[in-house]
């Protein structure tokens, strides 16, 4: 599949360390307009240090973040939601003491400098996207994993984003949830949303995803049209393990 | 494709009888001076100031995470500025006391710049030291006192009937209306920001929430609240001594009240507030014993209650004499909503 031309989003030999260990090492990615990018890499790559400097919870040591033409620099990351960075947790953070629809009016509202009344639809239509509309009463700390991957899911549609990132949103479910996982990450992306999606179920990413990028220590390992990142011996080593010389 | 409607409700039950007792209790105390001796106003005013300082303390870190031990520094400020606006300034006494609120808002901002630079123990330590400098500024300037203090005389030229009724009047009007405020600011936009903030920050910032600007305004409010409670207490004492008035058990007795009345929720500091003064009116008599068995109160509810009091009394069916939560009603058959299709909306906040 041929990507529109404009990169919505795209990382500049982005860097980041922790103390001595460089977690993301001179990384470049771009994500076009209209894209679904998969992200695969053992335990530690970096794939999660990497979208916490897209969504700004962290600061890029070197290099540059370009979202839509306007580089982040110092943005803080409620501003970054604002202009349409939206993202899920791997490990759920419900705001436990809140209603689910509560969890996603801080989003609808917040996220978009929108009153609170005037953001009760889109509450609800995420709500029902990521399927807990009957659940919007009860405790988010109440829920189960998998309903809270979907509030998880909810909030960040909540803020209407141009570009979500999802961090293993489909680990520890289970099959027939994947599958309906797949479907509404399907749907998001043919109604334009730009994602970036990291995740270890690769049936799951190659049924979604236009690109695939295969990271390990930080650094680019490949790139390129799905099926081709996944079958190449680079990535297979990386995530099989070579033999010991 | 079928629509169907909701309808948003904040009250419940509990709330509106909650309300209607909560008017009559506050119409109740209104007219207290009329029945009740000097003695039993004292107490009030002591009563009601502890709640508004609570209440404020609760917000602050209940909700903000502020965890700051120098709320001592808007009490003292607030009784300062009633002295200077009443005595050098000359503004009738209650009328000083609003005034006096407003003074400390305006010093709590740029206070704010300098301790919000410190984070968690940092802040809760950097907090205490700025009260503490604040005390020892004003116990070495002569023209306020220095460190014997001031005597508030405009007020002492008032007939003693009048200022205490008076006091006592104000004392409710700023635990009623702090009450109002804490509870206009949680169920507002801001509310939302500052819940969201108190369950967790992080995931709060990256779904916009301006965290920073969300905490300040609660330090300016809650600080603002302790200057109101400050100049209330002073007006009632008239004596002013620095180390009194920034004594660090200011903030002490507040996260007492908060902590085991339930922190994070408007009962909590209320339900506190009482339990601590029905403790001192009843053992107050047996001096340090008193105090440990206060302590071993804390001790207790900290370790068997950690949601306090009002969390232990609601723990199997939450009761919201004070209803934040919003919750989402299907109209029409009760169905769940279908899957596609836009629901039409029809919020009510009844």
């Amino acid at each position: 599949m041929q990507p529109p031309v404009a990169p919505i989003l795209e990382l500049v030999n982005v860097s980041k360390s922790f103390g001595a260990l460089k977690v993301v090492d001179e990384l470049s990615v771009s994500l076009q307009s209209g894209e679904a990018l998969g992200v695969v890499g053992p335990n530690g790559a970096g794939k999660t240090t990497m979208l916490n400097l897209i969504s700004g919870t962290l600061r890029v040591d070197e290099g540059r973040i370009v979202f839509a033409g306007r580089d982040l620099g110092d943005c803080p990351p409620h501003i970054r939601c604002r202009i349409g960075i939206g993202r899920t947790y791997q490990i759920p953070r419900p705001f436990a003491g809140m209603t689910v629809f509560e969890n996603v009016l801080v989003g609808a509202t917040h996220g978009r400098g929108r009153p609170e009344r005037a953001s009760y639809d889109r509450c609800m239509a995420a709500l029902e996207r990521a399927g807990l509309e009957h659940k919007a009463n009860e405790l988010a700390g109440a829920l189960t994993l998998l309903e809270r991957k979907r509030l998880e899911l909810a909030r960040a549609l909540a803020t209407e984003p141009r570009v979500l990132l999802l961090d293993e949103i489909g680990g520890g479910l289970t099959e027939v949830e994947v599958r309906a996982l797949i479907e509404t990450i399907k749907s998001l992306r043919a109604e334009g949303l730009s994602i970036i999606w990291i995740e270890h179920i690769v049936h799951a990413l190659l049924a979604v995803v236009d690109r695939l990028v295969a990271i390990d220590f930080g650094r680019k390992v490949m790139e390129g049209e799905p099926q081709a990142v996944i079958n190449s011996p680079e990535v297979q080593d990386v995530y099989l393990g070579s033999a010991v010389p | 494709m079928s629509a169907s409607t909701y309808r948003v409700v904040r009250s419940s039950r509990a709330s509106r009888i909650g309300l209607a007792v909560g008017a009559l209790l506050v119409a109740g105390l209104a007219v207290l001076p009329y029945a009740a001796g000097s003695g039993t106003l004292r107490t009030l005013i002591s009563f009601l100031t502890l709640v508004t300082v609570a209440q404020m303390w609760n917000l602050l870190a209940g909700y903000a995470g502020l965890l700051s031990v120098g709320q001592q520094a808007y009490i003292g400020l607030g009784a300062y500025a009633l002295w200077v606006l009443a005595d050098e300034v000359g503004v009738h006494p209650f009328v000083a006391v609003p005034l006096a609120g407003l003074i400390v808002g305006l010093i709590a901002l740029p206070t704010a710049g300098l301790a919000f630079r410190l984070r968690g123990g940092y802040f809760a330590i950097g907090t205490w030291v700025i009260a503490e400098v604040y005390r020892l500024v004003i116990a070495n300037i002569q023209a306020v006192g220095g460190g014997s203090g001031v005597t508030i005389t405009a007020a002492s030229h008032i007939a003693r009937a009048t200022r205490q009724n008076v006091t006592y009047w104000l004392a409710l009007a700023v635990a009623v209306g702090t009450i109002g405020l804490v509870y206009g600011i949680l169920r507002s936009r801001l509310g939302l920001a500052l819940t969201a903030i108190r369950d967790d920050e992080t995931s709060a910032e990256s779904l916009g929430v301006h965290v920073f600007r969300t905490k300040l305004w609660v330090y300016v409010l809650s600080s603002f609240g302790c200057g109101l409670a400050g100049a209330v207490i002073y007006l009632n004492l008239l004596r002013i001594q620095p180390d009194a008035a920034f004594s660090v058990n200011w903030t002490a007795l507040m996260i007492f009240v908060v902590v085991i009345g339930g922190v994070g929720t408007i009962e909590g500091p209320i339900i506190g507030a009482i339990l601590y003064f029905i403790l001192q009116e009843t053992l107050a008599d047996y001096g340090s014993w008193y105090l440990i068995l206060v302590g071993l109160v804390a001790v207790v509810i900290t370790l068997k209650a950690p949601r306090g009091l009002w969390g232990l009394l609601t723990e199997r069916r939450p009761v919201h004499v004070f209803p934040l939560q919003r919750h989402v009603r299907i109209d029409a058959s009760g169905e769940i909503p279908p899957v596609s299709g836009r629901p039409r909306s029809a919020c009510a906040d009844e």
